[in-house]
């Protein structure tokens, strides 16, 4: 307990009937940069308002160092918040939406003054601090923005969506800037987004969270590699994983995944637990686990035909068919395999996900 | 509306430059086209229609009883006399009262500019408060309010009256005052709540987390922001208030008749001979405060009656 | 509200103080004059008050009285005809105007200002100038008359029978600039593509207008409807001004009627049923139209 910036107890919030966090539970560790991860609707952001004191809980607690802020007042809890829309106050200068907080803290001028200074240096805005918002690009605001939650001086910074209003080429300039200020600050940072590549990125640890309860919490390869159940598998990644509906057959005393008259082995999978005959699981695989024209160690070779071919640069995506269902396989991207082409296709088995059907949690 | 020509100008030029790099097919059509004679002269037709009381009031303001005896009164005026004008101001009658309009007018703005004030001051806070800070049971308290609304005056003026006069304030400008500052607030409360609802919510949140509290939010980020709502709320509210006749005959004293009420008492008093150029003078001045409003206001006014108009 | 860091949740009714105090005026406004001065007058509507308000109920009895007073039926027959007339008249000119005035014309600042000054202008001044232009003596009807159609009568102030088109002659000059506007808002919020759709299939475009752009404006025209309706069970001040309920009591309408009552003849207890009346008479227009607009956007 004693390295956690942010604790989350048994937090629960309705809206009315509507139940949008459900005695949800987390831990932020001491420095961390920890992704919420979800499509809108989770619960992701109202989970960060909570946070910031922005909403009020309906049960449960808040710690922030230690310290319960469940009723607190926002200014009170040691935090900084970044928003989507930038949300700088339009009237004033940049100077002025930095120093805001702090005159309405009734700081004194040197001090505002120094801190000011310091933001502006740290995120290289000096030669803006006269202009209004106005005045500047999507990147100089949320620079802005990002300096807004700096001058306060506090542990812990709230990201909600930052990036989601810029470009996608602003988008991943600022991201690496982000990752950077972490590196130097060393800060708490607790970052809202719904984008994978983002969480992936930038995140020591990704919570992803659907229905207002976290569905898995974990660092981001464990996320992307072994997620916890479907959803979280299904959710990460893009193209999305493969799955087979199928179940546990044995063939001779070998156990297979039997999907529509195909088997694969499960010899290399690190099962968690003993996997009884007959249950119905899903297998997913990611497409670039799924080797083509090259032989995997323990896995059965299936044959299939390339339906669709997408050069993507680096990558090269092939699309096809398998036990009667489309799945796609990623290879380098000078691998050029045009439609109608037959080839072979071997899964690398220890790479791949088992899930319960019913259940839809690893097995 | 001084711009009306260079916009219209604009927008001339620029659907002709689109025609212009259009397809080769019909030709543009000519300024005299058959079309354009029918809707430019429906068009004057009904702002001749429109504009001829305004003539004929400001026409017959101008003439002496002896021309206004002749008949027509579309004719313009053969000798231009300021008389009715001045006798209008200073010493038209009310009854036995001699003071012309100038007392009503005064009235009116002792009744208007604090009436706007206050009403404009409670419901922009109020409408700020339900955008920003909604509490358990505003909604419905809102509800009530916006429903009260459609509710004629006339069902409740009886109990305005009891609970005025049980405040010492009825007959007295600062009960009219009150009176205008609750009629105008369900659609001020609306104005406001709506315009704040419309800022972005993350501003807001933004504020919160800089440390600002209920007032300073509104002072220091609001406000700033609202400079145009509030002018509308003004137009809004001093046109209507000026133009007010019935919570002013019912809630102030003769002495402190609004100057509609005093117009009406002028020009439908029984006694004496009747002047018609004083009256029509005397309604132009009556007129001449929302006219310049609106004519000074131009597209914020609209925006104003819009807003007043389309609810929620 | 920075309260140590206590584990309870804090006082609800102290949370938030300061957006409450804010909003007393209103809560105050809502409950004891909308709420409260409505059902005081309905219920003092069922006693025979007279100079002052007594709590003596007697049933019926002042709507009895109400129902059989020609008065009060004359001002129901004006308020219905003024009521018919001014909807249709005032929806069908504005709507007219609105649509000539989106044919991308020139000058439509200028004509948009001159259709809609009448409307900053007060019923009184509305109620005077068009007592002005109506005097048979000096107006119209005598200007017509110097023309040399002798025989032209034109004077609805002097006339019991015509007297509220007089009225109305006024009421729409001044209202319609304002149905107007809405409607114009109206068709510009309608999307560009449906009128070249309509083009490209070869609809004329008053069919277009009747059949595909009315049919899509209905919010606007409903809102508008509610707009007008409501105003005209208030109209008031432009018949004190232009006929004073004259001549006789040919253009008396209810609103004048409760007033009259109230104040002048001092019987309050006909004014609070007249004035019920009126109630309810909003409510008739009211109910179905929040019905439609809230009740139907729950639904979907």
């Amino acid at each position: 307990m004693t390295s956690n910036s942010v604790s989350v107890r048994d937090l629960s919030l309705n809206f009315g009937a509507v139940t949008v966090l459900k005695t949800l539970n987390l831990d932020v560790r001491d420095g961390e940069f920890l992704v919420l991860l979800g499509s809108s609707g989770c619960g992701k952001s109202t989970l960060l308002n909570c946070i910031a004191g922005l909403l009020d809980v309906s049960d449960g607690q808040i710690f922030i160092k230690e310290k319960n802020v469940t009723w607190e007042e926002p200014k009170d809890r040691g935090i900084g918040m970044v928003f989507q829309s930038y949300a700088l106050y339009p009237q004033m200068t940049v100077e002025g939406n930095l120093s805001f907080g702090l005159k309405v803290a009734k700081l004194p001028q040197s001090e505002i003054d120094k801190r000011v200074a310091r933001a502006a240096e740290i995120l290289q805005i000096q030669p803006l601090l006269k202009r209004k918002p106005s005045e500047l690009s999507g990147g100089q605001r949320q620079r802005v923005a990002i300096g807004r939650a700096l001058v306060r001086d506090v542990d812990v910074f709230l990201f909600d969506e930052p990036l989601s209003n810029l470009d996608a080429k602003l988008r991943s300039e600022l991201r690496v800037e982000i990752k950077r200020l972490h590196q130097s600050l060393k800060n708490t940072m607790i970052y809202v987004t719904h984008d994978q590549i983002e969480a992936l990125t930038l995140a020591d640890r990704i919570a992803v969270m659907k229905s207002g309860v976290i569905q898995q919490l974990a660092d981001p390869m464990t996320i992307y590699n072994f997620p916890e159940n479907l959803f979280v598998a299904g959710f990460i990644g893009s193209p999305s994983m493969n799955f087979f509906r199928g179940e546990i057959a044995d063939r001779g005393g070998r156990k297979v995944i039997a999907v529509n008259g195909v088997d694969f082995g499960m010899e290399s999978y690190p099962a968690r637990g003993p996997l009884e005959t007959g249950r119905k699981v899903v297998l997913g695989v990611r497409p670039e686990h799924v080797k083509v024209d090259e032989s995997v160690p323990g896995s059965e070779e299936h044959d299939a035909v390339v339906d669709i071919e997408e050069p993507m640069g680096a990558d090269n995506l092939l699309w096809l068919k398998l036990a009667g269902q489309t799945m796609s396989v990623r290879i380098a991207g000078a691998r050029r395999y045009a439609p109608g082409t037959a080839l072979k296709l071997g899964f690398d088995m220890s790479m791949a996900s088992v899930f319960d059907a019913v259940t839809e949690n690893r097995v | 509306m001084a711009d009306t020509a260079s916009i219209d100008h604009s927008t001339i030029t620029s659907t002709s430059a689109k025609s212009a790099a259009g397809p080769r097919g019909k030709k543009p059509r000519p300024l005299f086209s058959s079309r354009n004679i029918m809707v430019y002269g429906v068009l004057i037709f009904a702002a001749a229609y429109y504009l001829l009381p305004l003539y004929v009031m400001v026409v017959t303001s101008l003439k002496g009883m002896p021309e206004i005896r002749l008949g027509n009164i579309f004719s313009p005026p053969m000798e231009i006399t300021f008389e009715p004008w001045a006798k209008a101001w200073a010493s038209a009658c009310t009854g036995l009262n001699c003071e012309g309009l100038s007392r009503g007018f005064w009235n009116s703005v002792r009744i208007t500019i604090p009436s706007t004030i206050v009403s404009i001051a409670i419901a922009s806070v109020n409408g700020y408060a339900l955008a920003n800070w909604r509490f358990k049971g505003a909604d419905l308290f809102f509800t009530i309010l916006i429903v009260g609304a459609f509710i004629p005056y006339q069902v409740m003026i009886y109990p305005i009256v009891i609970v005025l006069r049980e405040m010492g304030l009825y007959g007295s400008l600062t009960g009219l005052i009150l009176v205008h500052t609750i009629f105008g607030m369900p659609i001020l409360t609306l104005l406001f709540r709506n315009y704040f609802s419309a800022l972005p919510e993350e501003l807001f949140k933004a504020a919160r987390i800089d440390g600002a509290g209920f007032w300073t939010i509104y002072f220091r980020i609001m406000l700033p922001m609202s400079l145009p709502i509030f002018v509308v709320a003004m137009i809004l509210q001093v046109t209507g208030i000026w133009n007010d006749f019935l919570l002013g005959v019912v809630f102030t004293r003769p002495e402190y008749y609004p100057m509609t009420v005093q117009l009406n008492n002028i020009v439908n008093s029984v006694q004496g001979v009747k002047e018609y150029n004083i009256n029509m003078a005397a309604t132009i001045l009556t007129g001449a405060v929302p006219l310049i409003v609106y004519f000074v206001s131009g597209r914020l006014f609209v925006r104003g009656i819009a807003a007043g108009a389309v609810k929620g | 509200m920075t309260g140590h860091a206590k584990a309870g949740r804090p006082n609800q009714l102290l949370r938030n103080l300061n957006s409450k105090i804010a909003s007393i005026p209103m809560m105050l406004t809502a409950v004891v004059i909308f709420l409260g001065g409505t059902l005081w007058t309905v219920v003092y509507s069922f006693t025979n008050s007279k100079l002052l308000p007594r709590m003596k109920f007697v049933g019926l009895d002042q709507y009895e009285r109400l129902w059989s007073a020609p008065r009060w039926l004359v001002s129901i027959e004006n308020l219905a005809i003024y009521g018919v007339f001014s909807l249709i008249f005032s929806l069908t000119i504005g709507f007219v105007l609105a649509a000539f005035m989106d044919q991308k014309i020139r000058f439509e600042n200028t004509f948009r200002t001159i259709f809609l000054y009448p409307f900053a202008l007060s019923f009184i001044v509305t109620g005077l100038v068009w007592q002005w232009i109506l005097n048979p003596e000096f107006g119209v009807q005598s200007v017509v008359r110097s023309l040399g159609w002798t025989s032209f009568a034109f004077d609805p102030l002097y006339n019991q029978e015509i007297v509220i088109y007089g009225i109305l002659i006024a009421a729409l000059w001044q209202g319609t600039g304002l149905v107007m506007c809405l409607m114009l808002a109206g068709l510009r919020g309608i999307d560009e593509d449906i009128w070249k759709a309509a083009r490209v299939d070869g609809i004329p475009m008053w069919k277009t207008y009747i059949f595909i752009i009315i049919p899509m404006m209905r919010a606007v025209f409903i809102t508008t409807l509610v707009i007008v309706a409501s105003g005209i069970v208030r109209v008031y001040d432009l018949v004190v001004a232009q006929t004073s309920g004259g001549p006789g009591i040919a253009s008396e309408v209810p609103a004048k009627y409760v007033y009259d009552y109230m104040f002048q003849a001092q019987n309050l207890g006909q004014g609070f049923a007249a004035s019920t009346m009126m109630l309810i008479t909003v409510a008739i227009i009211i109910v179905p139209w929040a019905y439609l607009e809230f009740g139907g956007r729950k639904r979907g």
